[in-house]
Formats: C-alpha cells, structure tokens, sequence
C-alpha cells in the first residue's frame, strides 16, 4: 500500500551517510515487499532506464513516475526478500530514492543496497510512525529517524561502521577500485546491529 | 564456547582461529558461482576496473540456466556477451545453456565440498548447506569484488538449530517439511542467521532432499542453511567418485569435514516433529503462509509446474511419476515439467520416468528456471492459479501480478494436475502401490551424475 507523498517541496539535499541526516518525503509501503515487486523478473534483462520504470508497479503503479529524487521509502518487515537481485536498491537508487527506513530488511537486499550505495536503515517501528508524505528525517551516524510533522524521534541501532564505510565509498566497486576492504575489516567496530 | 558450523567456517577461511556471532571478517571465498542473468554485468565490472583474470580459475562457475535456450534477442545477445567474457577470462568451468540449474550443477559436478565458503549471484545459493557447505548469495558488485580479490565481507551470523525428530510419514517430502517450518516460524526467524539443520531424523534426509531444504532455508531469511557431513554426504562424494566426476573423495572429506562442537551457542533450538507434518500448501502470496493440504484442497488450478532449483532432481520426478503412472492430467491443467539438468533428464529417460510424464500429458522443459522466476516457458494470466514444487510465491513472481501461485511437493503438485484442483496425494495413492508392486522407491535412488556422459 502506497499512496505519494501530499506536498511537492523544494528539491531535498542527499547527503548519504557524510554526516548530516538525510531529508525528504515518505512514500510508505507494507511488509514483503519482496524482490519481484521492485525488479520484476520480465524486465530481467532490459536497461536500467526501463527496468526503474517498473520499480513497485504491482504495489503503486505510480510509483515509478511520480517519486522525486530525495524522497525516502518507509516500509514494513521483511523489506526486499526473495532474489539476490542488485536490480532491486538498483531500480530504487535510479529513481532518485535518497534512503529506505524499514522495520526489517531481508538479507540480500540490506547487502546489496550497502553494495551499490543505497542508504538504508532497519528501524523496528518505522513503518507505523510514517504517512504517506510525512517529511522524514534519517540521520545514518545514530540510527535517529524523525517524523518532521508529528516531531516523533525513533531510535534504531545504526549499520555497523563497516557497513557506512562502503556506503559512503559509494559501493564495493568503489572499494575495488581503492583497494580498501582490508582496512574496513581491521577497522571493524564490533557492533551486533543488524547487518548481513 | 566452542564454535557453530557456520563460526568454524568463517574461522578457516579468515585465517583465525575462532570468531564469534557478531565479529565481522574478510573471508577468503573456495567457490563463486554467477548465471547469464548477471555474469555478464558482473564481468563488465570487471573489465571497467582493470581486472584481467579471476582470482581463482578453478573454483569459479558460470551457468547458463535463466534464459535457457535464449527465450528473447536480448537474452540471446546476453548469452553472446557472457560466452566472450568467459573466453576472455579462460573460465573452464562453464555450462552453456541447457546444462542445467546452477545449484544442481554445483553439487551434480563435484564442485561443492564440505567446509567450503560458497557465494553465488543467487539468492538460492544456501543449496549448498546440503553438503555441509557455507553457501549464500551476493549481489553482482559484491561477485564482481570476489573475482578480483577472493575475498568479501561477511559478519559471522548467529546460528539456530532446527531438531528433526520421529519419521515421515507416507507421501510427505520433506518439501513439506521445510515449508512447514516456514509456516511454523515465519519468512524471517533466521533473518541475518545460519541454520543448522539437525536432529535423529537428519541422517534419513537424502542429499537431494537436503539440497530442497537448504535451497528454500533463505525463504525464511538464512544466511546459511546447513547439514553437517555426515555418511550421507561420504555416500554421495563416493558415489560421484566411482562415476569419475571427482577424484580422491575420501582425503578431501576429511581434510574439509567440519562439526559443530557440542558446546556451540545457539540462539535458538527448535523441534520439528515429524509425525505432525503431513503435505504443506504456502498459499498465495508469501512463502510463510502455509497450511495443511486439507485447508487448500478444491482450489482449482490452470498450471502445475515441477522444476527448480528446490524440486526438479531425480527423487523429485520419480515422486511425481509415481503419483501420475496410468493417469491423465485434468484438460484444464497445463503440466510443466523442467528437470533440473540435462543428466537428471537423462536419467530420468533411462528410467522410464520422462514416458510416464509425458503419457500423464506433462510438457516437459529444457533444464532451466524459466517459469520459476517469471522469465518465459510458463507464465500465468491474470486470475489464474498455479501450483508448482518451486520456492517462491510472490506476487508476480511467474507474470500477471493477479495470478496467484501455490507452492508444495513434487506429490501435491502431481495429484492437483491430475484432479485439476488441489488435492491431497495421500488420497491418490500411486496405482503401482495399490497393486502391490512398486515399480521404484523414488527416495532411495542414489544416482549420480557420471563423468563420462555427454553434457
């Protein structure tokens, strides 16, 4: 269930996991919302530019045409089960998606978003304290998520400090091309959040 | 404390002597495997960063299973683009389109062993637990990463025990069990976890049927979905050798054999009765909403489909040909059969099970995942209902967004096509058993893939 966001702002500024929290709009969706609905197999093999276009369309066929770049995706449990499908935070990010907030993650899909550089943070209760088009606050460096309107703060365990590493790298091929896993590892903060 | 199955893998191939649930390391990878939806961008990754070789040409697989044979130009010229990489790179192990599935061919060619770290570009990669291995998915940049290096991240997971106990009962799979327990537990209890498969009953689950179980362990959120080594994988890795798929079995297994020790810390211990299990229904539209066959029988249904990754090996068709033997699919009913590889099909022939298939009125498939994922070969109209022996039931997971699909047994599935809603197979006993003479015990077959066969 979708609905987009009430009000069209100002373009939001992205600032994924550089320090500032990241501002913008909730579109809000339930729990499992799995793999196929972001990436549906048909379009497996079709360019990026048409495979976005289809991103959550069986959910909200709007979704795709209508969510500006900043806006954030608050969802339920299990957000992103099934493939190991990049294609997923992949269609998400190309759309202009500047964060998903969900009460649970599945596996593949929080790895894969770290991968590509998606923003993300798993925050029980998150899908609850958001309406379609409420600003949202996602600060990545505390796990704080605000509901600007409501002015609710919920706390969450933020990703392990390796994990924001890659994420602010901008993705594995980022870390490739620096050559950098190894010190990431070493720099491990030993933190139990939830990650992959 | 001692160490879980998953906990001593990740201490190996960190070069540690243990780690801890929580720790993060960067392990050393023993296999990687991608198929032709994302070998191709994971090699253009490659090429973009400079890479000229993987980093390891003997542990590395590439597949073609998804769009096999290519069911569109674009498929076909992504084929082209991944048989150049893979020149370019001197892959050897490399199974062009019609081989088979990716995490049959794994296991079917010897390139799994115990204690091993596996990744794969398929969210399905957790089959290989079967074998007393660490297998899981990544993503394409995270492959494109393990090419070059060898290595990945990885935070060691905690590790939840399920306990099998007592027996199956008569036309159960233990298909049904695992979607059982999916219904029992939920599709994330072992979201971030390793499982450990266990128990009295675990050394009665035959290496196919544990490949089903570790195969749909990420349905309920798994990193890792393992068997220990036991004698039933020693049985399996001897019978590939004696068919010459594999060399020197018996040093290698207990090179890589790996245990849990008996002080390990688990964050959960869950029985699984085995006695209260009957055949499993996940109902549309989530892997976790199971019932007993009872609760869905009358559903009336288009398309029944056997294959995948979960159920398209041999014990799988056998299964489902002793419940069609003499009977005709109902008219309404399209039956879709895709065995897992080119050997299973053959073998499948050899045995007679493909002829009573197709006398039942089943099509049968080129090895491949096809309607499994969606791609083609089997996709659903709005409003209509298919049942199948995969692993997922997503909304739109196999074309319409309004079509609904119903996931259970190689046994469940047969007998839905044949009453052309779904039925219970306890209540379609195969003829060759009313008779009194089996024609096969399809959980027996030990059968494997012999070295010397075409393909």
């Amino acid at each position: 269930m979708s609905t987009q966001p009430a009000s069209q702002g100002e373009p939001v500024e992205i600032r994924a996991g550089k320090g500032g929290p990241i501002k913008g709009r909730a579109w809000c969706f339930g729990d499992g919302i799995s793999t196929d609905l972001l990436s549906p197999g048909q379009y497996a093999v079709d360019s990026l530019e048409v495979r976005k276009q289809h991103t959550l369309e069986s959910v909200d066929p709007r979704f795709a045409a209508e969510v500006k770049p900043g806006d954030v995706v608050v969802a339920g449990r299990d957000f992103g089960c099934g493939s190991s499908r990049e294609t997923a935070p992949e269609g998400l990010k190309a759309l202009g998606v500047a964060c998903v907030v969900a009460d649970s993650f599945a596996r593949l899909f929080l790895r894969n978003a770290v991968a590509i550089g998606l923003p993300v943070l798993p925050c029980p209760g998150a899908s609850s304290a958001f309406s379609p088009g409420d600003g949202i606050e996602v600060d990545l460096a505390t796990g704080e998520v605000r509901n600007v309107g409501l002015g609710v703060v919920l706390r969450s365990e933020p990703l392990p400090e390796s994990m924001r590493k890659i994420l602010s790298a901008g993705g594995m091929l980022a870390v490739l091309a620096s050559g950098r896993l190894g010190r990431l590892g070493a720099e491990d903060d030993g933190s139990r959040a939830g990650a992959s | 404390m001692g160490m879980t199955l998953a906990e001593k893998i990740l201490a190996r191939a960190s070069g540690k002597d243990r780690v801890a649930a929580g720790e993060f390391v960067v392990a050393e990878v023993d296999l990687a495997m991608t198929h032709d939806i994302f070998a191709a961008q994971v090699f253009d990754h490659l090429v973009n960063a400079g890479v000229t070789q993987v980093f390891d040409r003997e542990h590395t697989v590439v597949v073609m299973d998804h769009l096999v044979p290519p069911s569109t130009e674009a498929a076909a010229e992504q084929h082209k683009r991944i048989r150049e990489h893979v020149a370019r790179f001197g892959i050897d192990n490399f199974y062009d389109a019609g081989s088979g599935i990716c995490h049959q061919l794994l296991p079917e060619r010897g390139h799994v062993w115990p204690g091993m770290l596996v990744v794969g570009t398929d969210s399905h990669t957790t089959t290989h637990g079967a074998l007393g291995a660490a297998g899981t998915g990544i993503g394409t940049s995270e492959m494109a990463y393990v090419l070059a290096t060898g290595t990945l991240w990885f935070r060691v997971p905690e590790t939840i025990r399920f306990d099998l106990e007592g027996s199956l009962g008569e036309q159960v799979a233990w298909k049904d069990v695992i979607l059982w327990i999916a219904g029992r537990f939920g599709s994330d209890v072992a979201q971030y976890r390793s499982i450990e498969f266990a128990g009295p009953a675990a050394s009665q689950v035959s290496v196919s049927s544990r490949l089903t179980i570790s195969n749909m362990a990420v349905e309920i959120g798994a990193k890792f979905g393992m068997f220990a080594p036991d004698e039933v994988t020693a049985e399996y890795l001897a019978g590939l050798e004696s068919s010459g798929v594999v060399e020197g079995w018996q040093q290698r297994f207990a090179e890589k054999r790996v245990e849990a020790d008996s002080d390990a810390s688990y964050l959960a211990l869950h029985e699984v009765p085995l006695e209260q299990i009957g055949p499993q229904v996940a109902l549309p539209s989530a892997v976790e909403r199971v019932v007993p066959v009872g609760d869905a029988v009358g559903t009336v249904i288009q398309q029944a489909f056997i294959g995948s990754c979960t159920n398209g090996r041999l014990e799988d068709l056998a299964a489902a040909a002793a419940v069609l033997e003499g009977r005709q699919v109902d008219p309404g009913v399209r039956l879709i059969v895709a065995p897992a590889s080119r050997w299973v099909f053959q073998e499948a022939l050899r045995q007679g099970i493909i002829e009573i298939l197709a006398d039942a009125g089943a099509s049968v498939l080129p090895s491949g995942c096809g309607p499994c994922f969606g791609g083609h070969g089997g996709l659903l109209a709005a409003g209509e209902r298919c049942i199948g022996t995969h692993n997922r039931n997503f909304v739109g997971r196999m074309g319409s967004a309004k079509a609904e699909i119903f996931l259970a047994s190689p046994q469940t599935v047969a007998a839905s096509a044949v009453a052309g809603h779904i039925a219970d197979p306890r209540e379609l006993l195969p003829r060759s058993v009313r008779s009194g003479a089996p024609r096969r015990r399809a959980r027996e077959d030990k059968s494997v893939y012999t070295a010397s066969q075409p393909g």
